[in-house]
C-alpha cells in the first residue's frame, strides 16, 4: 500500500492544473437536471452562498451537441462552431473563466481548444463561420476546469465544514470509495485532468480528504457502460450492460460502499444499468443484499456538509442511498422522501432498491 | 604509433570510454577519462549475464578494466563535465569541480539513460511492488534472489517488450534493438532459475536481428517453453489478493485477453542521457532526431561530430550493444588517430 500511495502521488504531483478561484461562467449540462436534479444545484450554492464566489449562468447557453457529435450525426465544424458561440456568450458577459459541469462537454472543449491550437486554420474557419451566422466574436477562456476541478480545489474546505464524514459512524471505519472517472476527462488530454488519465487524483482526491478509502480494483478503468455508441445503438445495448457487469463483478469483492462520479453518463448507467442487472438475474453487487449508491460529487460534498439528502435529489436515483446515509449516520426523514418542498406529497416508485 | 603525441580527453567512463581510453592510451596518447559516477563500468555493472552467450558482465568488465590499466590514463572519477570551450585547434574542458583539462581532441562516449519506466503510467512501475524493469530483474539474477515483494518465488510472469521505445506517445519512435533478445535471455534464465514458472512475453514483433540471436529465441521457444503473444499490455491493475492483472491484445488471435501474475518485466528502452544532452546544448552539438548525437555522416563518419576534434563513441549515437559499443569505440580510436596525425596539423 505504502509504494502505490507515494508512486501515485509522484504521479499527481505530474499533473497539477491551473484551477481559478473565482468568477465562473457555468455551463450545465443537458442531462444532470433531469437525472440528479440536486447536483448542479448544490455547486451553485455552495460556490455562492458558502464560498462567496461569482458563478454566472447566461440564459442563452445550449447543449454543446456532444452526445450528437459521438453519435456521428453532429459534424465537427458543427460543434466548433456551437463551442466558438459559447465563448462569444462568455465574452460578452465579461468572463474568462469556464466552469463546465459535465464531462462529455468537457472532453469537447479540450479537444476542440488542442484542435485549434494545432490547425490555426480551423479556428480561423469557426470565426467565420460563427460571425457570418451570429455576428458574434469570442475569445479563447483565459481558464478551463471541469467543475469536479472546481470542488476538489475547494475540497479541504468543505472538509472543515464536515458533519457527516466518510466514517462508518458504528464501527469508525473509514467507508470504502469507488472513485470513477468520466473517459473523456482526461484520457483524451491527461495534462487537462487533476492527476491525469491513469491514476486520476480529481475524485480520490474529495473521498480522501473527507475521510473516505479509495479502493483499487482490476477494472478502475475500465468504461462504465454508456460510450455513447454501445448504448446509442440500440442493437448494442447488451454490449453497453455487459460493461457495466463487468466493472461491477470486478469492484465487488472489495464491498464498496459507495461509488463517487464526474461525469454525467456514468452516474446514469452506473446507477440505471444495476436496477436492470438486478431485475435481469437478481445481482446486487453491494453488501447484504443491497446494490451500491451511485453518488456525483456535489452530491457526495452535500451530504458530507449535512445537506438534507432530499434537498440533494438522492431520491431520484434508481439505486437508493439509505444504507449508505445509515452507515455515514445522516439524518433522513422517510416520509419526506417524496414531498414537494410546499409539503405535497408526490407519487412514491415502486420497487426501489435499498429503499 | 607508440611514438605518437597529443592528449584525448574521453567523457564517460561505461564500455564505450574504457575501451576506447585503452586503445587511445596504447596508441601513445594522453588520455584523461572522466567518469560522473564513484566506479567505471557504466550500466554494464548492472548486467549479470550478456546475451547472447550469456557470458557473465563481470568477465567484459574485467577485460575493459584491464584495458585502462595504463600510465598514459589518469583517471577522473566522481566527477562530471560542466562544458567545453574550442579555442584554436584546442579544446578546454572545466570539470564540475572546477578543474580546467586541455585537451588535442575529445571523445564523448556519455553513453544512454534507461527510459523511466514509470513514465508509461499504465504499466504501474513505482506503484505497484511486483512490476520491476528489466535492469531490477537483472540485480535479483545477480543476487540470486527472484522473488516477489512478500519473498514468495513468482509463478507466472509476464515480460513487457518495447517499453519507451517505438512509442510515439513518449516521443520515443526510435526501436531500441537491445530489448527484444534481453527479453528471450532473461525469460530463459527465469525458466532455469524458477523451474515452475511460466513466462509469457508481449511483443510488437520480435527483432532478432544480431549474431545468434535468432537461435536464442528458438530456443526459448522449443527448449524452454516459453509463451510469445504479439500485443501490447494495455493496463496493469492489482486484483482483491493483491495478485496483478494484466490487460492485453493478442493481436494473432484478434482478441483481447485478461490475465493474472506474480511478477511483470518492463524492458525500458535506451534513451540518450542527460548528461549528453547538457553537453550538446552547451556545445552546440548536433542531435538527430532520436535526440542521440547525430553522426557527421551515416556511413562514413559515426564517429565524427559536427565539431572538428569531437568524437563519439558508443550508445550515446544510438542504442547498440556491447559488441557493437566495443567495435565503435575502436573504430572513433581510429579517426582520432588521423586526426592528430593529419586533420589538426
Amino acid at each position: 500500500m505504502a509504494m502505490e500511495n507515494e508512486g501515485k502521488k509522484k504521479i499527481w504531483s505530474e499533473y497539477q492544473k491551473e484551477i481559478a478561484n473565482d468568477h465562473f461562467f457555468y455551463v450545465r449540462s443537458c442531462i444532470r437536471q433531469s437525472f440528479y436534479p440536486g447536483s448542479e444545484q448544490f455547486f451553485l450554492d455552495f460556490m455562492r452562498n458558502v464560498l462567496g464566489k461569482d458563478v454566472y449562468e447566461n440564459p442563452s447557453h445550449t447543449t454543446c451537441t456532444g452526445i450528437g457529435y459521438h453519435g456521428d450525426i453532429v459534424p465537427l465544424s458543427t460543434i466548433m462552431t456551437i463551442v466558438a458561440r459559447h465563448f462569444a456568450l462568455m465574452k460578452e458577459s465579461g468572463y474568462k473563466n469556464i466552469a463546465i459541469s459535465c464531462v462529455t462537454s468537457f472532453g469537447i472543449y479540450t479537444e476542440i481548444l488542442e484542435t485549434w491550437k494545432h490547425f490555426p486554420d480551423e479556428l480561423a474557419k469557426t470565426r467565420e463561420y460563427l460571425f457570418k451566422a451570429t455576428g458574434r466574436e469570442f475569445d479563447i477562456p483565459e481558464n478551463m476546469a471541469h467543475t469536479s476541478d472546481i470542488i476538489y480545489k475547494f475540497r479541504n474546505e468543505i472538509a472543515a465544514k464536515a458533519k457527516n464524514l466518510l466514517i462508518d459512524k458504528k464501527t469508525g471505519e473509514p467507508l470504502k470509495v469507488v472513485e470513477h472517472i468520466g473517459c473523456h476527462y482526461a484520457k483524451m488530454f491527461p495534462k487537462f485532468g487533476v492527476g491525469g488519465a491513469e491514476f486520476p487524483h480529481v475524485l480520490s482526491g474529495m473521498a480522501e480528504a473527507w475521510g473516505g478509502e479509495v479502493i483499487d480494483y482490476p477494472e478502475r478503468r475500465h468504461c462504465c457502460g454508456f460510450g455513447f455508441r454501445q448504448y446509442l445503438v440500440q442493437a448494442n445495448r447488451g454490449y453497453s450492460i455487459s460493461n457495466t457487469a463487468k466493472k461491477f463483478s470486478s469492484m465487488m469483492p472489495y464491498k464498496p460502499d459507495l461509488v463517487l462520479t464526474n461525469c454525467p453518463g456514468c452516474n446514469m448507467f452506473m446507477d440505471k444499468w444495476q436496477y436492470t442487472i438486478k431485475e435481469m438475474e437478481g445481482t446486487a453487487y453491494g453488501t447484504n443484499g443491497d446494490s451500491i449508491p451511485v453518488l456525483t460529487y456535489e452530491e457526495l460534498a452535500g451530504l458530507v456538509m449535512g445537506y438534507n439528502p432530499w434537498d440533494l435529489g438522492l431520491q431520484f436515483h434508481m439505486v437508493q442511498s439509505e444504507p449508505l446515509l445509515r452507515r455515514m449516520g445522516v439524518d433522513f426523514s422517510r416520509e419526506d422522501k417524496f414531498k414537494t418542498k410546499d409539503g405535497r406529497q408526490m407519487p412514491v416508485p415502486e420497487n426501489l432498491i435499498n429503499a | 604509433m607508440p611514438d605518437m603525441t597529443g592528449s584525448v580527453v574521453v567523457v564517460g567512463g561505461g564500455t564505450a570510454g574504457m575501451e576506447a581510453a585503452g586503445q587511445l592510451a596504447k596508441a601513445g596518447l594522453s588520455v584523461t577519462l572522466i567518469e560522473k559516477e564513484k566506479y567505471l563500468g557504466g550500466h554494464l555493472r548492472e548486467w549479470h549475464h550478456l546475451f547472447p552467450d550469456r557470458r557473465p558482465g563481470d568477465e567484459v568488465l574485467s577485460y575493459l578494466k584491464n584495458q585502462i590499466i595504463h600510465n598514459n590514463i589518469r583517471l577522473l572519477t566522481g566527477e562530471g563535465v560542466e562544458g567545453f570551450q574550442k579555442r584554436g585547434n584546442d579544446f578546454i574542458i572545466n570539470t564540475r569541480s572546477g578543474d580546467v583539462v586541455k585537451a588535442d581532441a575529445v571523445l564523448l562516449t556519455t553513453g544512454f539513460d534507461l527510459f523511466r519506466s514509470e513514465r508509461k503510467e499504465e504499466y504501474g512501475y513505482g506503484i505497484y511492488d511486483n512490476v520491476i524493469t528489466s535492469s531490477d530483474l537483472e540485480e535479483m539474477f545477480h543476487s540470486g534472489e527472484i522473488m516477489m515483494k512478500n519473498g514468495e518465488k513468482p509463478e507466472k510472469i509476464g515480460i513487457v517488450h518495447c517499453v519507451g521505445s517505438r512509442d510515439e506517445k513518449v516521443g520515443n519512435l526510435y526501436c531500441s534493438k537491445l530489448c527484444c533478445v534481453t527479453a528471450v535471455k532473461q525469460a530463459i534464465e527465469l525458466k532455469e532459475a524458477l523451474n515452475k514458472c511460466k513466462v509469457f512475453c508481449f511483443y510488437m514483433d520480435m527483432r532478432m536481428g544480431g549474431a545468434l540471436y535468432e537461435e536464442l529465441y528458438r530456443e526459448a521457444q522449443e527448449k524452454y517453453g516459453i509463451t510469445f503473444i504479439r500485443g501490447k499490455v494495455s493496463e496493469v491493475g492489482v486484483n482483491f489478493s493483491k495478485r496483478l492483472v494484466i490487460k492485453a491484445e493478442d493481436t494473432l488471435a484478434g482478441r483481447p485477453l485478461k490475465m493474472e501474475l506474480d511478477l511483470l518485466v518492463l524492458m525500458a528502452g535506451m534513451e540518450m542521457s542527460a548528461e549528453g544532452l547538457k553537453l550538446a546544448e552547451a556545445g552546440k552539438l548536433e542531435i538527430g532526431e532520436n535526440r542521440f548525437f547525430a553522426a557527421s555522416d551515416n556511413h562514413f563518419g559515426s564517429n565524427k561530430s559536427n565539431l572538428k576534434g569531437l568524437f563519439y563513441a558508443g550508445t550515446c549515437t544510438a542504442p547498440m550493444n556491447i559488441t557493437e559499443t566495443i567495435s565503435h569505440a575502436r573504430s572513433a580510436v581510429s579517426d582520432i588517430i588521423n586526426y592528430m596525425n593529419s586533420d589538426r596539423k
